[in-house]
Formats: C-alpha cells, structure tokens, sequence
C-alpha cells in the first residue's frame, strides 16, 4: 500500500493533467452555456500542454538559459542534465498559439450565433433551431 | 532548385494566401487568379515531385536545411506524392466550380475565403508532405481552423452552431493525437517519424508506446469521421456553403485516412501494430459496423446532402477496414479507395452544387422532372452513383474489388458481407434519386409532358465543365487504375510490409 | 492456331456507343436519326460478319482494353459462342429499329432519341458479353446492360413503369452485386485468373463444397437467364414498349443471362469438372422446375405479352437444361436454341405489338376474329408459335430434336418426360390464340372497319423473322457449325 501511495504521489504531475483533463471534457459535455463549453476546452488544451511541460523536468535542473552564451565561455561544454528540456516548452509555445487561435474562431462563431439566436444556452438554441 | 520542390508545394498556396490577404483590401478581383495560380503551383510541382519519386524512390527535405531529429523534415514517398496530386486538383476544379456561388452568395467576404480557402489547401498539403510528428499536429490544426471558418459562413441559421460543434469535437480529436505524441516523446526522445521508427522496435513491449498509439488513432479517428465519431460530419456538410462543402468533404476526411496510414506504416510499423497489438479483429467489426451504419442512415435521409454526407461515413468504413484487413490486396484496396472516394465524393458534391444552385433546394420529393431540365447534371449523378455502388468501369468497383478480395482473403466475412450490403444499399439509393427525378411524382402519363416544352434549366457551363472532368476522371481512372496499383500503390506497401 | 488481334471486336462493341453523340443532336429530325441507327446496326452486323469465316475455320479474334488487375484484362475474344451470339443480336437490332420506327410512331411515343439512344447502348453491351474473354469483362457488361435498360423498360414514365422499374434493378442488379460480384472474387482468389478456357479454371482450385456452393451461386445469381425463384422481373418488364420486350426481352437480356450461365459452365468450371461433381442432374432439375411452372403459369396469363413472357422463361431453361444434360446432343441442342428460340420469339413479340400499333388490344380474350382482319400478322404468330413448340418445319424443331436426343445420351430420360411436357404446354398456350384470331366470331359482332393490318414498318420484320425460322428449319448450318466448333468438335 505505502508503494502505491508513493507511486502515485511521485507521479503526481501526471494525475494533475488527468484531472485537469477529465475537467475539461466534463464542461464541454455537460455545460449548457456555450461560453462555459469553450472554457471546457480550453481547459482541456491547457491540461494537454501542462502535460508536456512537466515531461521536461529534470531534477535539480535549471531553467535552459546559457548564463553568458557569447565571448570567451562560449565554448564551455554544457552538462545537459544541469538543464530542463526545452523542447516541450518550444512546442507548447505553438500549441498555445494553436490553443488561441481555435479559441478566437470558436469566440467568433458564438457571436454570430449570439447575433442570430439571441442567447447562448444550449438547449435553447435547440429549440430555436427546430423552429426555423 | 528541384531538391526545393517538396517545399514549393506547400509554400505557393500559403504565399498566395499572404497576397490574397493583401488583396482583399486592394481590388477584390485580384484574388480569384492569385488562388489559381497559387493552387496551380502546387499541382505543378507536385507533378514533378511525383515523376521524381517513381523514378529514384523517395524525397527527403529537410527545411532550412537543419537534420532531423531537431529540425523538421519533409518526406515524399509513392504514396504522399499519390495524395499530394489529388488536393490541388480538387481544390482547382471546385474554384471552377464555384466562381459564380461564391461571387453571388459571398460577394462581400469572396477576398476572405479564398485566403482561407488557400490556407486549407496549403495546411492539407503541409499534412500530408511532413515527416514530423509535432508538425504535423501544427498543420493539422491550421487546416482544421480553415475547415471551421469556411464551413460557418453558410446557412447563417445553422452553419455557425453545426461549426461549432464541429470546433470542439476537432480540438478533442487534435488533443488526443497530441497527447499521443507527447507519450511517443517520452519514450523516444524524438518527434521525427523515421527516427521514432527506428526507436520503437527497442521499447515495443512498453505499455506507453500502446497509449500513445491509442490516442493518436482515436483522435485521427475523431477527425476522419469513423462511426461512432462521426457525429459532426452530416450536420457540418449540409449546412455549409457548397463551394466550402465541395473542397472540405472530399479532401479533408481522406487524408486523415492518410494520416493513419502513415502512423501505421512509417511510425509505429506494421509488425508492432499486427502482431504485438490485439486490436486488428476489433477495428475490422468497427469499420464493418461502420459502413453498415452509414449505409442504413443514409437510407433515413430525405435531403440528398445528408444523404451524401452518410454515404462519406460508410466510404471511411471501407478504407479504415481495409487498412486493418491486413494484407497487401485489402490495403491496396484502402489506398485506391482514398483517391477514388475523393474523386467521386467530389463529383456527387458537384451534382448537388447544381442542384442547389438552380432548385435551392435538395429534398428527394422537390426533384420532381429534374431529368429533362438538368440531364447533363443527372448524367454525371448516374455516374458518380454508379461509382459508389461500384459497377464498373467507374473507379469505386475497382477498389471495392481489392477490398473484396482482401476481405476474402482474410476471412473477414462480417467485413466482406458489410461491403456487399452497402453496395445494394447504395443503389437503393441512387436509384431513389433516379426515380425521383425520372417520374411525375402525380399520376400523370409521362405524355402528358410532350404538351409543354421540355423546358431545360441546367445549371451555367462553368459549372457542368467541372462535373464533366470529374466524370471523366471516374471513368480514366478506373480503366487505368491496374497501373496505379502496380507502379505507385504496391511498392509503398511492399515498403512497409518488409 | 494463334488468335488474330485486331480492333474488329473492340469496332463492333463500340460502334452503337460512337453513334449516340450522333443520335442526340439530330433529336428533332426523326428520320435523320433512325437513319443513323440503321447505319450503326448495318456497319455492327458487317464487322460482326467479316469475322466470320475466320471463325468458321477455328479461328478466334483478340482484343486487350487493359489491365486493371494482375492476370485479370478487359479483352474481348470472339470465339464461335460468342459469334452466334453476336449475329443473332446483330441481325436482329436491325430489324428491331425497322420495327420500333413503325411502333413508335404509330403510337406517337414521346422520348424517342432517349429510346433510340439507350438501345444503341444496350446492343453495345450485349456484343461486349457475346465477346468477353474472361468473366471481369462479361461482369463488365452485363451491368452496363442493366443500367442500359432500365430507362427502356421505364419509358413510359408512369407508375405502373415505376415499381416494374424498381422491381427489375431489385432482381437484376442485386442478384449480380450481392451473388455473382462475391462468387466471381471467391473464383479469383482460388484460381488466380478469370479467363474462359476450353476445360474450365477452377478444376483442383478449390474443396468440392466451396466449387458447388460457388456454382450455384454462379446459376441464380445470374438472374437475366430467368431461373426460378428470380424470374419475376420478366413479367414485370413488359410494362416497356414492345420492340424492348422483343428484342432485349426476348433476345439480349436474357440471352445474355443465359449465355453467361454457358460460359460459366464451359469456361470457369467445365464439363469435366461438372460431371465430376455430379452436378449435371441438379442443374437440369431447377431447370426442369422453371420449364414447366413456366409454362403453367403462361397459361394463366390473359395478357399477350405477359403469357409471352412466362413463355421465355420457360425457354430460357431449355438452354440450360441442355447445358446441364452435360451430353454432346444435349448441348448442341441447348446452344443452338440460343438462335432458334430468338428467332421464333421476336417473332410473336412483334406480332403482340403489331396487334397493339393496329388495334389497342393486349388481351388475348379480346382478339376473337382479329386474325380475319390482320392475316399476315396471325400467320406470322403462327409460324413463331411453331417454332417454340418446337414442330417441323421450323427452327425451334431443330434444336428440340437435339435437346431429346440429348437426354436419351445420358440416360436421364426423365427430362425427356419434361421436354415434351413442356411442348405439350406450349401448345395448348398458342395454337389457341391463332385458333381464336382466324376462326372466332368478333366479339362486337360486326366487323371493326378501324381496325386494319399493322403499319408496313412493324408487318415486314415480322414476316421476316417468320420466314427465317422455317429457313432455319432447311438451312442450319451456320449456326450448327459455330455450335460445332464451340463444343471442340
């Protein structure tokens, strides 16, 4: 039993981003309110990107930053477990890029519905649409 | 400059679409020859990458000229060459198309969507050269935002609800394929598709590696409209604009079939998914339970776009079973397929683009004597539903014979059975159409009509011109598919069963 | 010898195709347009023709299309089968489109260029199954020919066309998608080509209960050739104007069905391997059953042209019978009525029209004393009935006498019982119709002066056709010798 508490608490990022996840997709499945479901999904993108940063951690690791990169300590060798991993943060800057930008086409599309419909609750809008 | 030819290919369409963006303030007019001649640049060299690649095997592109696995590489084997000809031949035929629609419904917004329509063809065709896992995530989700704009600027009662739906099912889809690939990542340390298939064999036994390629097939899954995922696909399609429609429902759906097979093939490889995952039973009944339900839910329909949208569902059940039946003629058969159902998809979106556009709408009981006022259009229906019945000469028999025979091959019965079902299903359908259309729908003797002159309302040339290459194609392309198989289709996948 | 490879059969399949362009345009000028289609069947008879004496010596013509699949070509060969099959079709679209000019505009049809096109292309179609090499290319062309015929027997566009319509796509197309599509690949897979050989391909290719499962699949999956339980969509198909009924009805469509069935009997499977497998009394059985309920149904019927159909059905299994007697006679006699029965039979067809042109009746019951008025046409139904009851001195007694001789050969003469049963039928369905038209009273009474004898270009094919039958009877040596030399004798 100590051996699962221990596992689970050392994995503990993991367990962060399943919930967050869960959460995410909760509120995009159960929410009446548009806004509230984009929200849902942006959580649940954010769990994702969560995810990938904290694949980059190593212990007793500093940020990836070379202090004075240029001049005479240029070519000092660099340890590269002294380091976390940049690369997942290079790719979660794209992925949250991609994030915004899906969240800018959703904004835009519940605005014409809002134009159109007059309200944004889900099971409203069913109704109205049946009506037409 | 030919070795920078892969990348042409994706960089005109994205160019032209900077332009058209400029454009779009300066002189709307400007825009349409910009997209041709962006699209037409693309077709151009991906005609050229094609004959490159039959004569001397594969291109490899590495951008900017970094190595992989740090830098992004391009890789144009048969078959992404295959698929790479059919976007922007798809995408240049519907422009045809779609001059006169978009200039009469979109007026205002036409600088607007032909950017957006350039974007998606660049982000497709950015799918489908990568050879970078994250890349292609990147590519993806640019096509899909293109995909979500374009499809919501029809029926303004519906299309921006249907779109958003279509958003957040996307965005779960992209997500898990990246959260796939970030397991993939952990385990390999790389993001390059031949570097993680060279690690892969090594850690095969890992729990993690069967996650990561479950996540990555859901969420393709999700995006390539697999019942039962494919829940945003009939509402999305019908209520689009059809000049979006027509680009997105061919294209779209098949090149996530695409991406399938190239996880499959070129990342996770062939012996790992067949002999090491026990998955391949389970995805053949899904797929066979996939064209049957297609099938049936199309026999539901009374709007032919719905019609056609079920029709699309049942088809990626075809290509998802045959890539899964295992063997070279089954996956012979799912390749053939992704072209082929391109082409025919795309001519039966044509037919109801017509349609549209002379009758404005597209229920089965308003076609009444549509045979005598649009018999060029109800020619190429004929023919594109005789393609997805699968009579020959016409292009979907002949990959319905692979699959067949791949299915018998594999014993597959339930599979086999499915696509014989749905073929009669299928001429159910079509023919309903053709009755439709062919007989008074009141009791009326047919002579009754010599009284009045028969009058032709046909959809504008520039309209039938595209359905005739279309139609066209389905017939060339089903008579000279033996030399598609042999010469472009049957070494890729000799490639990968080695 | 080495097949000759000429463009000869790939001409003759496509030279009603290459006409339709033609055909369309000049739509409003009729006697342009018929004009055309008599210069399209001429030059398909004369190229079918010119490769007859080659065939005639033991020849064979070669034509590849393409490859789409590895060992699997669209070729057509004419061999001596197909060759009789080919002139009979060809010979007799041209005197069906003589036939059709006086039909349809003696009924002032409308959606004449549709009609006339859409024959075009089923002749192509049926030529194409007469020569097709192998079984993909004759799969090819038997659907082209269902989806050629259906705005042909829908012509009339009303809803009676409707549901025959629909009940012929559900019979023709679903039993050639859902039966023969999966047998035809299950053959492939086993055997590994298609091609129609003198012994058959599927010989040691596969388990004997696969190899019987496949052949019967094979025999009603092809359900042009209007075996039991799949034959309803003949009758329903007469909804279509007449000269569809006569020549495709009675001469393309199910010859094709039954042709295909020879083929698949000859060629993927073979004699040898059938009479192995002790299928023979099997097959000839379901043929048995659907010659003589044919029949009895046919005598039920009051409608002309639906007794005829049930009459074709009825026929129809002869040849297969023949077939599956599996002796020399017997499939001499079968093959041979390929011809003799298209003969005899288009010639009641067009008499069953011409009746319709002349005086709007359809029912037997109201022809009494119509012979009286019409005397060629009754004469000429005559000489038709003669020849598929099978008497002297016609044709149809030709091959009849074979299909006897047959059954006696492979002492099975239970068919034999069955074959002059079912002459016994057809002559109780027939004779009496001539018997009524010549001798009845007129059923008003007094003579309807209205009525007369049918228009000239509906009398003179069927006189024709009438007196090629009796021809048959003194000269069969064409179509003997072809039969001759597709059995290998």
């Amino acid at each position: 039993m100590p051996d699962l508490m221990l596992e689970i608490i050392n994995k503990y990022n993991y367990w962060l981003y399943i919930i967050l996840m869960m959460i995410g997709l909760y509120a995009m499945i159960a929410k009446n309110n548009l806004i509230k479901k984009l929200v849902g999904m942006n959580i649940f993108q954010t769990a994702i990107i969560l995810f990938f940063i904290s694949m980059g951690y190593k212990e007793n690791a500093t940020i990836p930053i070379i202090m004075g990169g240029h001049g005479d300590t240029a070519h000092k060798t660099i340890e590269a477990s002294q380091y976390i991993n940049p690369l997942p943060h290079v790719l979660m800057l794209t992925a949250i890029v991609v994030t915004v930008a899906t969240l800018g086409v959703a904004l835009a599309l519940i605005i014409k519905i809002y134009q159109r419909y007059e309200t944004l609750e889900e099971d409203e809008l069913r109704m109205r649409v049946k009506q037409k | 400059m030919t070795e920078h030819y892969p990348a042409f290919i994706i960089l005109f369409p994205l160019l032209a679409a900077f332009i058209n963006s400029g454009f779009t303030w300066l002189d709307k007019r400007l825009c349409c020859p910009v997209t041709v001649l962006g699209l037409g640049g693309s077709l151009y060299f991906g005609l050229e990458v094609l004959f490159q690649v039959l004569k001397s095997g594969p291109i490899v592109y590495h951008l900017a000229g970094w190595p992989p696995p740090m830098g992004i590489e391009l890789r144009i084997d048969n078959l992404s060459a295959l698929v790479l000809l059919i976007i922007p031949v798809i995408a240049l035929i519907n422009i045809m198309a779609s001059r006169k629609s978009i200039h009469d419904e979109l007026t205002f917004k036409r600088g607007p969507f032909y950017t957006i329509y350039l974007l998606f063809a660049a982000g497709l065709l950015g799918v489908v050269a990568t050879a970078d896992l994250f890349n292609l995530y990147v590519l993806l989700e640019i096509t899909s935002l293109a995909s979500y704009a374009l499809l919501a600027m029809g029926n303004p009662d519906r299309a921006p609800l249907a779109s958003l739906n279509y958003v957040f099912l996307g965005v779960i889809g992209a997500s898990f394929y990246l959260l796939g690939v970030g397991y993939l990542y952990i385990m390999t340390g790389s993001l390059n598709m031949a570097d993680v298939h060279s690690i892969l064999p090594g850690i095969s036994g890992s729990s993690a590696v069967m996650v990561a390629f479950v996540f990555c097939l859901v969420g393709i899954w999700i995006k390539m409209g697999l019942f039962p995922l494919h829940t945003w696909l009939p509402n999305v399609y019908t209520y689009a604009p059809t000049s979006s429609s027509r680009l997105i429902a061919p294209l779209m759906t098949k090149v996530m079939v695409y991406v399938m097979i190239r996880l499959m093939f070129s990342v996770f490889g062939l012996d790992y998914i067949f002999e090491q995952l026990t998955l391949q039973k389970w995805v053949v009944i899904l797929s066979s339970a996939a064209i049957i339900a297609g099938a049936v839910m199309a026999l539901a329909q009374k709007d032919l776009m719905k019609m056609a949208a079920y029709i699309i569902v049942c088809e990626i059940g075809y290509m998802v079973g045959g890539i899964w039946l295992g063997n070279t003629q089954g996956m012979a058969g799912a390749v053939l397929h992704i072209v082929n159902d391109a082409i025919m998809t795309f001519a039966l979106f044509l037919v109801l683009g017509n349609i549209i556009y002379v009758r404005k709408k597209t229920e089965l009981n308003s076609l009444d004597g549509i045979f005598t006022s649009m018999p060029w259009t109800m020619a190429g229906l004929v023919l594109a539903g005789a393609s997805i019945i699968g009579i020959p000469p016409t292009c979907g028999f002949f990959s319905k014979w692979y699959l067949l025979l791949g299915g018998i091959e594999a014993g597959a019965s339930l599979f086999v059975f499915s696509l014989i079902l749905s073929s009669l299903i299928s001429a159910i359908l079509v023919f309903r159409i053709v009755e439709a259309g062919f007989f008074p729908s009141g009791d009326n003797h047919a002579q009754d009509h010599d009284a009045k002159e028969a009058v032709l309302n046909e959809a504008p040339v520039s309209m039938l011109i595209p359905l005739g290459l279309t139609s066209a194609g389905i017939i060339a392309i089903g008579l000279w598919s033996g030399y598609i198989v042999q010469y472009i289709i049957l070494p890729f996948i000799q490639q990968g069963v080695s | 010898m080495d097949p000759i490879v000429s463009f000869r059969p790939l001409l003759a399949v496509l030279v009603s195709i290459l006409v339709i362009p033609i055909l369309i345009s000049s739509g409003k000028r009729p006697n342009a347009r018929e004009a055309w289609t008599f210069v399209a069947g001429f030059i398909k008879f004369g190229l079918i023709v010119s490769m007859l004496p080659a065939v005639l010596q033991g020849q064979e013509y070669l034509f590849t299309l393409s490859t789409p699949f590895p060992n699997v070509p669209v070729q057509l060969r004419v061999d001596a089968l197909g060759m009789l099959f080919a002139l009979v079709a060809s010979f007799l679209w041209i005197f069906t489109t003589l036939y059709s000019i006086g039909y349809m505009r003696g009924l002032k049809e409308h959606g004449q260029t549709r009609f006339f096109v859409f024959f075009a292309l089923a002749l192509s179609s049926t030529i194409g199954v007469a020569f097709s090499a192998n079984l993909f290319t004759l799969y090819l062309f038997y659907e082209l020919l269902s989806l050629a015929t259906y705005p042909l027997v829908t012509h009339h566009q009303d809803k009676k066309s409707k549901i025959s319509g629909r009940r012929y796509l559900t019979f023709i197309l679903g039993t050639s998608v859902g039966l023969v599509l999966p047998a035809m690949l299950i053959c492939y897979h086993y055997a590994g080509t298609l091609d129609f050989t003198a012994a058959g391909i599927m010989a040691g290719q596969a388990p004997t209960p696969v190899l019987i499962a496949l052949f019967f699949v094979f025999i009603f999956g092809f359900a042009k050739a209007g075996i039991m339980p799949f034959h309803s969509w003949l009758p329903a198909a007469m909804v279509a104007p007449t000269p569809v009924s006569a020549l495709l009805h009675a001469v393309a469509v199910v010859k094709v069905g039954v042709f295909s069935i020879v083929r698949i009997t000859t060629g993927i499977f073979g004699v040898d391997l059938l009479s192995d497998l002790h299928i023979g009394p099997a097959l000839a059985t379901i043929a048995s059953i659907t010659i003589i309920t044919g029949s009895l149904i046919a005598l039920s019927q009051d409608e002309l042209k639906r007794r005829l159909a049930f009459s074709t059905i009825s026929q129809l299994s002869y040849i297969v019978l023949g077939v599956a007697l599996l002796s020399p006679h017997g499939m001499l006699g079968g093959i041979i009525h390929i011809a003799m029965h298209a003969f005899g039979k288009i010639t009641l067809f067009f008499c069953a029209g011409a009746i319709m042109v002349a005086s709007g009746k359809k029912y037997i019951s109201q022809m009494s004393g119509l012979g009286r008025i019409m005397p060629v046409t009754f004469f000429a139904f005559f000489i038709g009935s003669l020849s598929v009851i099978g008497l002297p001195p016609t044709g149809g007694f030709f091959s009849k006498w074979n299909l006897l001789l047959g059954a006696v050969e492979s002492d099975q003469l239970v068919f034999m019982v069955v074959l002059l049963g079912s002459s016994f039928l057809n002559a109780i369905y027939f004779l009496p119709i001539v018997f009524r038209g010549f001798f009845k009273p007129s059923p008003e009474g007094g003579e309807d002066t209205a009525i007369k004898e049918a228009p000239l270009c509906c009398v003179i094919p069927l006189v024709f056709t009438a007196g090629i039958s009796i021809i048959l009877f003194f000269y069969p040596d064409i179509f003997l010798n072809l039969t001759n030399l597709a059995l290998g004798r």
